[in-house]
């Protein structure tokens, strides 16, 4: 299982990032393995508008199942809900912070989008 | 002639002057309301509507029979506006510009360009004075291409008066109205936000290679800065209209000032002198 968790950092000892759309990096968990690798996605911190759209593109492109992020717009709610990933949502301070709380099921995967557009 | 009324800083009076210079000319005009976010001008107008139509933007629609999931749209699209989902296009019609490249680059042709109202252009019409308003439907956040559809009626080219209220600020909706214009005048005021707003307003015209000049509004508010930029820029000072509270109790009460002081009317007969000769490329009187 591919794991994507929004982050301000490369490690997991990274801030987790409360938005998906402008989140600077996605750290990608692989479950089975306990390895992970780092997507970057700073053309999005640039985007003039649709960061969320570009940023579900953006995982779903690399193979993710699943998502752990502080928040979720519509747009990229809809994408993510279209192409059958679980999203969970966190509160975390870093990445490991959230990693954890996917692992032990304190999380569940949301149903609906968490905040209006553009609620940043 | 097609004048642009325009202003770096909101609020700085440039419906006031608009629709004052409108009715101070006595003489056949069209006034186009490009300020298409919060429309004003028929509130002083009070014209009576003759024709109304949607404003519309050609969005996508995708025929999924013919589309195999190239994603050559979601790659062209600098709006972000589609995604590609196991083959599937899914478009945002709110972010969609309407550039139709998605349409055009489609190889298999799946795409078909269709209307999205995003807004209503209206035609009023009183006395010598026709007035062509814009407005942005609520929750819609492209402003140009309502301009565009102001600025492209049909009846634009049969006036051969034009004044454009334009948006306030320099981003695109007031570039968009300021292109094509003969000349522009700038509406400030002599304050420190009113100087700064007009330092970026004259940096926008400047860009778009138009003529343009100034008025002070509420002159007296303020100091003298704005006027000794424009002399240190060279940018001629068309018109003053003085800081007067009773122009202020007559605009809140929806009135035209001109009609109503006669002094008024005076002093637009002379500011709009001035933009004529400022037009003809001559030397004006400066308004005192």
């Amino acid at each position: 299982m591919r794991v994507a968790f929004t982050a301000g950092g490369e490690s997991l000892d990274s801030p987790f990032d409360n938005r998906f759309g402008r989140a600077e990096k996605f750290i990608i968990y692989d479950t089975e393995s306990d390895t992970f690798e780092v997507l970057d996605n700073t053309q999005n911190l640039q985007a003039v508008q649709g960061a969320g759209v570009q940023s579900a593109q953006h995982i779903i492109d690399s193979k993710v199942d699943e998502l752990v992020t502080g928040n979720l717009g519509p747009k990229a709610a809809k994408i993510i809900f279209a192409a059958g990933i679980l999203v969970y949502q966190a509160k975390a301070e870093t990445v490991s912070e959230a990693l954890a709380m996917y692992k032990s099921k304190a999380i569940k995967p949301l149903k609906e989008p968490t905040v209006e557009e553009h609620w940043v | 002639m097609k004048i642009a009324i325009a202003s770096g800083k909101g609020g700085t009076g440039k419906t006031f002057f608009s629709v004052n210079l409108a009715h101070s000319l006595d003489r056949e005009l069209l006034l186009l309301d490009c300020d298409v976010e919060e429309p004003n001008v028929n509130l002083f107008l009070k014209g009576e509507l003759v024709e109304q139509r949607d404003s519309t933007l050609l969005v996508p629609q995708v025929d999924l029979d013919l589309c195999d999931g190239c994603r050559v749209c979601a790659d062209f699209c600098q709006f972000n506006a589609i995604a590609v989902i196991r083959g599937v296009p899914l478009i945002f019609e709110d972010l969609c510009h309407g550039c139709g490249g998605c349409t055009l680059f489609c190889p298999q042709k799946a795409m078909d360009d269709t209307p999205h109202k995003i807004g209503v252009i209206s035609h009023y019409h009183k006395g010598k004075i026709s007035l062509i308003e814009g407005r942005l439907d609520v929750g819609k956040a492209l402003a140009v291409p309502v301009i565009r559809d102001v600025k492209g009626d049909k009846e634009v080219a049969k006036h051969p008066l034009v004044i454009l209220d334009a948006p306030p600020g320099t981003s695109c909706p007031v570039v968009w109205s300021l292109s094509g214009c003969d000349l522009a005048i700038l509406v400030t005021e002599g304050t420190p936000f009113g100087l700064h707003d007009l330092k970026l307003a004259v940096e926008t015209v400047r860009e778009v290679g138009i003529p343009f000049g100034v008025v002070v509004n509420r002159d007296g508010l303020g100091d003298e800065r704005v006027v000794t930029y424009c002399q240190e820029e060279n940018i001629p000072v068309v018109g003053k209209i003085p800081n007067d509270r009773e122009i202020a109790t007559l605009y809140a009460q929806g009135k035209i000032v001109v009609d109503e002081l006669p002094h008024y009317r005076a002093l637009f007969t002379q500011i709009w002198e001035n933009i004529a000769s400022l037009a003809k490329g001559g030397r004006y009187e400066r308004v005192q």
